[in-house]
């Protein structure tokens, strides 16, 4: 039983970066109906920005929450920006060229990101700062939790909760709604559509970038090519919850990492990178449109 | 459409062109050695440390008059960490430079792709760190300067049943690794024969950072000690992952360790670990001292175990051109086989009939975040 | 008016078998090597031409399909091959057995990769776009991860193409003439299978799913068999690569290899053969040749693929068909 618990604690706290980076993919997929292959390139950019702004900004040595905090504000910043720009250079051009020639930059942008990381950075991984300090803090039993997985839960919860607010709850959002509900109308209503969907390439962007620092935080080996799965398997977990939907994505990366954890505990450690994709692969048999999708019909 | 067969003729005569460059002849005075190596890719710090050591005992022996009258020249081809690139680093140095021997590579699955190319080419092959035993069963031109993972595996699960009195133990390996699944095969084999049970026998690829699900099922299995015979590259996160969820029973692992990132990324998480592997840094033999300083001094980092056998792998072709007195192919062949008692960095070290080194193991331990030598295991 | 082909076919086997024999001779191995990859990224890259240019499915894992043709290929060498030709050796000459036993090994990797084919299209097919990308992709990785999970065939220390039980038969086949003819064969067939009368429906469900659901098109069933065949070839590219590099892991298949693919299929043209065969020759053979390159390679192509999508969409020849296909195609309108 206890082992139980302790695996599901381990499930939920890392289905909470899939979470965060779902809520990119799911949101971009929204409003354009593109999946943005180069995310988790993105994610991986925030891991890197925030090992060189933690040395940079000298904070790398000084373990606090406002060096954790410091940290985040400007990766999550600096990641905002390569999502615009991302749109602006590869996406926005082939607006309205079908599905395939973006999915293909989208492809294109993934490879260049990892490969010129791996020029720039170096392929060695690196140490990421513990930008907290880790100290055990419950123990129940044998189940441990320690200060870095609340720390992790915390802020991935905060932020979510902060996009659903926004989505909710303000002008922008409400703009995000109706870009992704209808474009065409929307822009007829007098929705800024290009302006709509670059603050959702930035909104998607900071996310992952948060996420990104999150696991550096917690599993603190980063490399440049530790996007690609993780990546993959959130859009896999966008489209377990209904891609598209906010809540869907939060589901849904929750959902993907318990079941990773507990197939790899209980089943075999052996497929635990198949698992994401045998379950893309039933969802999308038997249930298309995810846990809170709508059903879309295709008009001729 | 006409002007489509332009565009055909162009790439056609460019591809003749190509081909017409032929074998192009170095024009020197040096023996040519080659070394096929991952400069760049997934094992890049590998490939890059075997390389460095390589070229200061070349350096060295350059200093001292060369080889026969001659200076030895190290042409590197990268592989980029791609088993099949490796054959064609191996067919380049072989065919376009005339390597009279080719060293490497480290990883055993790029060895065992190069290693056909030598034994066709009669061309003598040294690998400075490929512990798969299939490699020197290639052929007899095929030889390696290290131990075999039969051998290490027993190392360790002798040294956790003796020394560490392991009644219970628990395995993690990457199955994506052929270096880590023999490893773990010639541990979990040699284990049980000693009477230790395997309670847990969990897996995880390079590349993973999320250990924590396989660490609590190792951890309900209750096992003194676990061995983990990967690479630094995810010790480090799994050592720290296992103290978190409060597994203080050892760690042990296999050469995959041996690099300064082990204690970087794991930091006070793998303190009281131990492993085995070709040379202790800290060892007070002077051959020892005098290689590290070397290295420090032109390379500014301690030498890990890559480089260290790097540099004694050139170091036996060396000394085995001087017994042969030529460079063709067969006799230098026979005196490679014939190398006995070499005094190298990383150990005595004499060719088997089998083409593998018999030397000794070091077993490290990892104490105030340093490898310190713990004790010396022999080969029967 | 008979003669004509047939005296251009037996030709070509002359020239073939005289390429096999002259080859080593005159030709650098290396070269050879390179020779034969180029052949070998051709026979992929023409077998991904015909879903992804000219059916308009996305398929990105394509990789998975080599992976098993190499390996079933080599496993049937390996555990039966050896045996059967060593027993052949008794009766005929063994280079008359082996040149007998090769098309079987290919063909036999070909088809358990169609089977294969068969058991990712038939779920995958009902996705669309960007879905059935991500379904393939995913494909190609399962295949490969379950793969080095099969100790039989070496798992992660890879498979060497050599039977312990019978050590001196070679199971290698190096021969660029098998390279050539068995790329002549897929360019061919897929060239005959696109340009046909049938072969319109595959443009059909490319062009407009629906459109040509409602005129009666079987879409599932063409979109299915455009996969098949693709997967057949794929597997008979991965059996090449097999015996031609006598080792092989599963690292040499992993999504880096299906990228590539999709690289030399869209840059050379979607819906081109000519523009495949050009990309895939001309991007195999150049890190090669500019070794130098290393770790700017995949830069560049990444580059190439984003340059071309934003300014030249249609790659080097859109759909356009050089010389002999064009003919073929031309025949077809």
């Amino acid at each position: 039983m206890e082992n139980l618990l302790q695996q599901l604690l381990n499930g939920i706290t890392w289905g909470s970066i899939y979470a965060l980076i779902a809520l990119g993919y799911t949101m971009v997929y929204g409003v354009l109906k593109l999946i943005n292959f180069a995310h988790g390139e993105v994610y991986m950019m925030g891991a890197m920005t925030g090992y060189y702004a933690a040395h940079a900004l000298g904070v790398a040595n000084a373990p606090s929450l406002g060096s954790l905090v410091l940290v985040l504000i400007v990766s999550m910043a600096a990641c905002g920006l390569l999502g615009a720009l991302i749109e602006r250079v590869a996406y926005r051009p082939l607006r309205g060229a079908g599905r395939l020639a973006p999915l293909i930059t989208a492809i294109g942008v993934s490879l260049l990101l990892q490969n010129a990381g791996q020029l720039v950075f170096g392929a060695d991984p690196k140490f990421f700062p513990s930008l907290l300090r880790s100290e055990e803090v419950l123990r129940a039993g044998s189940i441990a939790i320690s200060n870095i997985q609340i720390a992790v839960l915390a802020t991935a919860l905060a932020l979510m909760a902060g996009l659903q607010y926004v989505v909710q709850r303000t002008r922008f959002g409400r703009a995000m709604r109706a870009v992704s509900y209808d474009a065409p109308a929307a822009a007829l209503m007098g929705v800024p559509v290009d302006r709509v969907i670059l603050g959702t390439f930035v909104l998607g962007s900071m996310l992952a970038a948060a996420a990104g620092i999150l696991v550096g935080l917690s599993n603190p080996k980063i490399d440049p090519l530790m996007g690609l799965m993780p990546g993959l398997k959130a859009f896999v977990a966008a489209v377990l919850g209904g891609i598209g939907s906010v809540p869907g994505a939060m589901v849904g990366g929750l959902l993907l990492g318990v079941i990773e954890t507990l197939v790899t505990g209980y089943l075999s450690s052996t497929y635990r990178d198949a698992i994401a994709f045998v379950i893309l692969v039933l969802i999308l048999l038997y249930r298309p449109t995810g846990l809170f999708g709508a059903p879309q019909t295709e008009k001729v | 459409m006409r002007g489509d067969w332009r565009v055909g003729a162009a790439v056609g005569a460019f591809l003749v062109y190509v081909l017409a460059c032929g074998g192009e002849q170095r024009a020197t005075d040096a023996i040519v050695v080659g070394h096929v190596a991952s400069m760049t890719g997934d094992t890049a710090t590998f490939g890059r440390s075997a390389d460095q050591g390589m070229r200061m005992a070349i350096e060295e022996i350059n200093s001292a008059g060369g080889v026969l009258g001659k200076p030895i020249e190290l042409v590197t081809e990268d592989d980029r960490s791609v088993t099949e690139e490796a054959r064609t680093a191996a067919q380049k140095l072989l065919q376009r430079d005339r390597v009279v021997a080719l060293l490497g590579e480290v990883a055993s699955s790029r060895s065992l792709a190069a290693a056909p190319e030598a034994q066709r080419a009669h061309v003598p092959m040294i690998s400075p760190g490929s512990t798969n035993p299939k490699v020197t069963e290639v052929g007899d031109y095929v030889f390696r300067a290290c131990f075999i993972d039969p051998f290490q595996g027993a190392v360790m699960a002798r040294f956790a049943v003796d020394e560490l009195h392991a009644k219970r133990v628990a395995i993690l390996f990457d199955f994506k690794q052929d270096y880590s699944v023999g490893l773990a095969d010639y541990f979990r084999e040699t284990a049980q024969k000693l009477g230790a049970e395997i309670v847990a026998d969990e897996r995880y690829t390079s590349g993973d950072i999320e250990f924590r699900a396989q660490l609590t099922t190792i951890r309900a299995a209750k096992p003194d000690a676990i061995f983990v015979p990967g690479y630094y590259t995810e010790l480090g996160l799994i050592a720290k992952q296992a103290r978190e969820l409060g597994i203080d029973v050892p760690l042990l692992g296999g050469d995959g360790w041996d690099s300064e990132k082990t204690i970087e990324i794991g930091g006070d998480a793998v303190e009281g670990y131990y492993f085995s592997t070709h040379y202790a840094a800290d060892s007070d033999s002077p051959r020892v001292q005098a290689f590290v300083t070397e290295f420090r001094t032109k390379y500014g980092a301690t030498p890990d175990a890559m480089a260290a056998l790097g540099y004694d792998t050139a170091r036996i072709l060396a000394d085995a051109l001087g017994r042969a007195g030529v460079t063709d192919g067969p006799a230098l062949r026979d005196a490679i086989a014939g190398t006995k008692g070499f005094d190298g960095v990383t150990g005595k070290i004499s060719m088997d009939d089998a083409r593998n080194a018999r030397k000794d193991a070091v077993v490290l331990k990892i104490e105030g975040g340093k490898f310190r030598y713990h004790r010396t295991v022999s080969a029967e | 008016m008979r003669a004509r082909p047939l005296l251009g076919l037996a030709a070509l086997l002359a020239f073939l078998a005289l390429l096999d024999a002259a080859a080593p001779r005159l030709l650098n191995p290396y070269y050879v090597t390179i020779l034969s990859r180029i052949g070998i990224a051709v026979i992929a890259a023409v077998s991904l031409q015909l879903v992804n240019g000219f059916t308009g499915q996305f398929s990105i894992g394509h990789a998975g399909f080599m992976a098993i043709g190499a390996y079933a290929s080599a496993a049937l060498s390996v555990f039966a091959g050896a045996a059967l030709l060593e027993a052949a050796a008794q009766l005929v000459p063994l280079p008359l057995a082996r040149f007998l036993y090769f098309p079987v090994a290919l063909i036999f990797g070909g088809l358990v990769a169609a089977v294969a084919g068969i058991v990712v299209a038939v779920p995958a097919l009902r996705l669309r776009g960007d879905y059935l990308a991500i379904a393939t992709l995913g494909a190609g990785e399962i295949i490969r991860i379950a793969i080095l999970n099969i100790d039989a065939v070496g798992g992660a220390r890879g498979f060497s193409l050599a039977s312990p039980a019978h050590p001196a038969i070679d199971l290698r086949f190096e021969g660029l003439g098998g390279v050539l003819a068995v790329a002549l064969l897929t360019i061919g067939a897929i060239a005959r299978l696109v340009y046909s009368g049938g072969g319109l429906a595959f443009r059909a469900v490319r062009e407009d799913e629906t459109a040509a659901e409602s005129i009666g098109v079987a879409t599932t069933r063409v979109k299915v068999e455009a996969f098949l065949v693709a997967s057949f070839f794929a597997g008979v590219a991965g059996a090449l690569f097999a015996h031609s590099e006598g080792y092989i892991h599963t690292n040499s298949f992993g999504f880096v290899r299906s990228f590539e693919l999709v690289a030399f299929v869209v840059l050379g043209g979607l819906g081109s053969l000519s523009g495949a065969i050009l990309a895939a020759a001309t991007l195999t053979a150049l890190p090669e040749l500019l070794r130098g390159l290393g770790e700017w390679r995949m830069i560049l192509y990444s580059l190439l693929l984003i340059a071309t999508m934003l300014l030249r969409p249609q790659g080097l020849l859109g759909q356009r068909e050089l010389w002999p296909i064009s003919r073929l195609a031309r025949g077809a309108k």
